[in-house]
């Protein structure tokens, strides 16, 4: 069970970062991702796991300006 | 008793603004008077201490008073504070160009302008460039506008495409961060790069400020510790929808006021 902005999410222990980002409709290009309080560098997208407990929280960004 | 005129410390017996003012035989016409931040039309004491600004309209000052003048609505201490300041404008278009004119006029002390682009006609509908800027870069443009509405500011300028590899070196000087790109990636880059390299370091965003719906939707966050993000979060430009001036600086005011707030220690959004 990890927190995503805010809501309990179940089932998503084990899944990559890139993975869950995938399944929650997010384009990974456009968001900035901060676990437990700290950034995740774009380059560990890919082998870096989320574990139960998680807080994770997904900035997602539109064009403009 | 000693006070301060115009921002030069002065000596008076005058007890009253309107004794000073037939003291230094300054008429009433025309005139401006500010004492201690507030503009009144009164004959109000004046005590040790005190500052009193007189401005006659239509007259230019001298360099010395004019700086005088126009913090003369300020706050004293928040002038100072804001003057102390370093704020960096990623990005000078519709968001950039517009919150580095109201940090500006408020007076923050240190202005880092970048980007790479030269200004030219589709800026107009909402960037502060004029006719005389189209084809200079943006940088350039825009010091200029600002060196004419606060000489008493520095602008620095970096003529550069914002990139992963230079985000260490552009922003290590910069207490605040102000995202203003248009690109949602980029945006994305910016950010990450930022929050990677300066964890500590306060980043005012912006996401979903396009088309003319209403004003009331767009607000400011705070969505992680050091990250603050303005706009509606959704409404994006896209085929069918433009970016317009009114929408565009009602979120460019939301960032400017977000970084005058952290300049004054204040964190909640």
């Amino acid at each position: 069970m990890i927190t995503l902005n805010g809501r309990i999410v179940d089932d998503a222990d084990e899944l990559s970062v890139a993975a869950l980002l995938s399944r929650e409709n997010y384009v990974s290009s456009r968001v900035a991702v901060e676990c437990n309080g700290r950034i995740i560098p774009k380059a560990q997208y890919e082998h870096k796991q989320v574990t139960d407990g998680d807080v994770l929280e997904v900035v997602c960004f539109v064009g403009g300006g | 008793m000693k006070i301060k005129i115009n921002g030069k410390a002065t000596s008076t017996d005058s007890s009253s603004l309107f004794q000073l003012m037939s003291e230094r035989r300054i008429a009433p016409d025309n005139l401006i008077v500010i004492l201690n931040g507030f503009q009144t039309p009164e004959d109000l004491p004046v005590h040790d201490g005190d500052e009193v600004v007189f401005i006659e309209k239509g007259k230019m000052p001298d360099r010395t008073e004019f700086e005088a003048m126009m913090s003369a609505r300020h706050t004293p201490h928040i002038y100072e504070k804001l003057k102390q300041a370093r704020v960096a404008l990623a990005g000078l278009g519709g968001l950039g160009s517009t919150i580095a004119v109201a940090l500006a006029r408020t007076g923050v002390g240190k202005l880092h302008l970048v980007d790479f682009d030269v200004v030219e006609p589709s800026n107009l509908n909402r960037q502060q460039y004029k006719i005389k800027h189209l084809g200079m870069k943006k940088t350039e443009a825009l010091k200029m506008e600002l060196e004419e509405i606060n000489p008493f500011i520095t602008v620095l300028i970096d003529t550069a495409k914002i990139a992963e590899d230079n985000i260490p070196h552009l922003f290590a000087e910069d207490d605040i961060v102000c995202e203003a790109f248009d690109q949602p990636d980029a945006k994305a880059m910016l950010v990450n790069g930022l929050r990677e390299h300066f964890p500590n370091k306060k980043i005012v965003a912006a996401s979903g400020l396009a088309g003319y719906e209403s004003g009331n939707f767009i607000a400011t966050k705070r969505l992680m510790k050091n990250l603050y993000l303005c706009g509606d979060g959704t409404t994006e430009a896209r085929i069918g929808r433009g970016l317009m001036a009114p929408r565009v600086s009602i979120c460019a005011g939301h960032q400017a006021n977000m970084v005058l707030r952290l300049i004054m220690g204040m964190e909640d959004a």
